[in-house]
């Protein structure tokens, strides 16, 4: 009663909590509002206006844009719109699926280097995220043209008709992916693989277990926080991904992210791409949500 | 498992093992009898673990073979070896809880589960851990957390438990219990056990026989009042029980030259030079001249509740000297000290 609140060691009135507890967060708070709430709102309000002819936005609510997001039109139905939807997910969880196969190895192979080795490999990693993804892309573009030794190769192979490249085709879409993706996988697994008690490995052994239940109980329920936080750092930036797509896979492979480019600036339709853009926060929303409900009970972390 | 009628001596033979360039075994010979309690008792880095490890399977000798009664364990991978390990951070899973922890070995092996429900319930009666079944460990005392890494090992009935280490992080009057605990499971259960430590108290409460280890050799090999009573090295001397080490030279008709004079021993050196031994308990310490007794100052006194440990010094050197707490001495005090013959150990070395 009448007690005197304590704070960092030292006792301190209310209103000084308030005062500094404000300027600590206060920054952060008025960051997220200013350049995460409100465009967000913004986005939502929009995704529900309509535009004219010249690409004027009317602000006469409706709920028009879902129905086409859906695939309805003037013209009728078309499964079109859906496609895009799902063969973005697929691209983006196949991306996901082999920059863990590819990171997972290459995270045990950099812990298991001697200590002032690892920040080497570590750093060589990161190195490609330094140069701009345009221009790592048209690096690909130019690896896969029609004269360079890898389309020779698969055209020796048979795979190619002579005279053809390997890109646009959704290979190079892959290959850009998840070339594009794998550090921001590395990075979150290495992380938890250097950390990893093998005691508890050990342990499984001593108890018994084979290769794979070694392997479940003794690693992956260890790292478990780690391969959540790389699926998230590599399925959701892959979702939205279009510089990739677009320089890589040519007019057919379209993902959400290309088909929300062409309505801002082909149709001049921003009503319709801030829908899309909502549709696509929502797909990635459901997923997290799923991620972390899965995740949460493989690791068993009792919360 | 096969029927197994005959017991299963574990035999350790010239075993080595080598870090680098840094030796930690070097040439470990020794039989453990079947439902045993050995206890390897050395320093940190005595290779202690490692020999622990390699009988685990977690580690392969360079040289040297390792057999359970005809089978040769080094030729078995350690999940196929019919040896559990109590790890000393216990490394338990921290994402099961108890019950699956325990239950985890019996899984690996396709135990039927009905039978893995009745194993792991009786096991957990015998640990009293039955109200904790479906707790984590993070939630579990750091003792209820050893008993769990003790069932989870138990369960599957090896032929032999290594433990780890396994009391290092209990304090002490938990240490006590489970000690006591320790020795009930092993008689109940009559398996192997080999337990590793470097409390010598531990070693000494617990363990049919102890073999002490210093820099990857067995120093000395026997039973607990073997080694407390007839240390045969300086380094058995000094680290079971804190002996007095005196220099000694060997002179005509079982005496020795030291710093305090000429004393008698029970037997005849085998060395012209070396050290005898004694332990602080052993010595008396007298207010008044003795014949034959040792000149000496205290100059720290130390209570230690059940004992006076007193700093005496003589000829040049300062000896360690325990006395019953009504036998009080001050600081500075002149002391006469008188040194057994039968508690006089000559050592090896």
């Amino acid at each position: 009663m009448g007690q005197r609140p304590i704070f960092d060691g030292a006792p301190t009135s209310t209103s000084r909590l308030w005062t500094s507890g404000l300027a600590l967060i206060g920054g952060g708070a008025l960051w997220l509002f200013a350049f995460l709430l409100l465009p967000m709102v913004v986005l939502a309000v929009l995704a529900f206006a309509q535009r004219d002819e010249y690409g004027e936005i009317i602000w006469v609510l409706t709920t028009d844009n879902i129905w086409r997001v859906l695939g309805h039109s003037s013209l009728g139905w078309t499964a079109d719109n859906l496609r895009i939807i799902v063969r973005s997910v697929e691209v983006a969880g196949a991306t996901t699926l082999m920059c863990l196969l590819i990171g997972l190895p290459l995270a045990f192979w950099m812990a298991g280097r001697p200590r002032h080795e690892r920040a080497l490999w570590m750093a060589l990693i990161m190195v490609p995220t330094c140069i701009n993804l345009v221009i790592r892309t048209y690096a690909w573009m130019l690896m896969f043209g029609n004269n360079l030794p890898p389309a020779w190769m698969a055209q020796w192979l048979g795979i190619l008709l002579p005279g053809e490249g390997l890109y646009p085709s959704g290979f190079a879409v892959y290959i850009g992916m998840i070339s594009c993706m794998l550090p921001f996988t590395v990075l979150p697994l290495y992380t938890s693989v250097e950390r990893l008690d093998w005691n508890i490995v050990e342990a499984a052994r001593d108890l018994y277990a084979g290769p794979w239940r070694t392997f479940r109980h003794g690693v992956l329920s260890q790292i478990m926080p780690g391969v959540v936080a790389a699926v998230v750092l590599t399925a959701v930036p892959s979702l939205g991904m279009y510089v990739v797509s677009d320089l890589l896979g040519g007019a057919k492979f379209m993902l959400i992210g290309n088909y929300m480019q062409v309505q801002m600036t082909g149709s001049s339709d921003p009503p319709m791409a801030a829908m899309v853009g909502l549709a696509l926060i929502i797909v990635c929303l459901v997923g997290l949500a799923a991620m972390y409900r899965f995740g949460g009970k493989a690791s068993g972390s009792p919360l | 498992m096969t029927a197994a009628p005959q017991p299963l001596d574990l035999s350790i033979v010239s075993v080595s093992k080598a870090f680098g360039s840094q030796k930690v075994l070097e040439g470990i010979s020794v039989t453990i009898p079947d439902g045993q309690f050995t206890t390897l008792l050395g320093a940190s880095g005595c290779g202690k673990t490692t020999l622990l490890r390699i009988i685990a399977g977690f580690e392969v000798p360079d040289s040297g073979s390792v057999h359970l009664g005809k089978q040769d364990l080094l030729a078995l991978p350690s999940h196929k070896r019919p040896v559990n390990t109590v790890f000393q951070s216990y490394a338990l899973f921290p994402h099961l809880r108890v019950y699956d922890n325990v239950a985890f070995g019996l899984r690996s092996r396709k135990v039927a589960e009905a039978d893995v429900t009745r194993r792991v319930k009786e096991i957990c009666e015998v640990l009293r851990l039955s109200e904790f079944t479906q707790r984590y460990p993070q939630q579990l005392s750091g003792g209820q957390r050893q008993r769990v890494a003790l069932g989870r090992a138990l369960i599957n009935e090896p032929e032999v438990l290594l433990l780890d280490e396994p009391l290092s992080a209990l304090d002490a009057a938990l240490r006590h219990d489970v000690q006591v605990e320790l020795k009930r499971i092993q008689r109940r259960y009559d398996i192997t056990f080999i337990l590793v430590t470097h409390d010598q108290d531990e070693a000494i409460a617990v363990s049919d026989r102890i073999l002490v280890m210093n820099k990857g050799r067995i120093e000395q090999d026997g039973t607990p009042e073997q080694v407390y009573e007839r240390p045969e090295t300086r380094f058995v001397a000094d680290f079971i029980g804190g002996a007095n080490l005196i220099d000694a030279e060997r002179l005509d008709g079982n005496r020795v030259r030291t710093k305090f004079g000429e004393l008698p021993v029970s037997c005849t050196p085998t060395w012209v030079k070396g050290t005898v031994a004694i332990r602080p308990e052993d010595i008396e310490a007298r207010t008044a001249a003795v014949p034959g007794g040792i000149p000496a100052t205290v100059s720290e006194r130390l209570f230690r509740g059940d004992h006076w440990e007193l700093q005496v010094q003589a000829g040049g050197t300062t000896l360690r000297v325990v006395t019953d707490p009504d036998e009080v001495h001050q600081s500075g005090q002149a002391v006469w000290l008188e040194l057994p013959l039968d508690d006089l150990l000559v050592l090896r070395d």
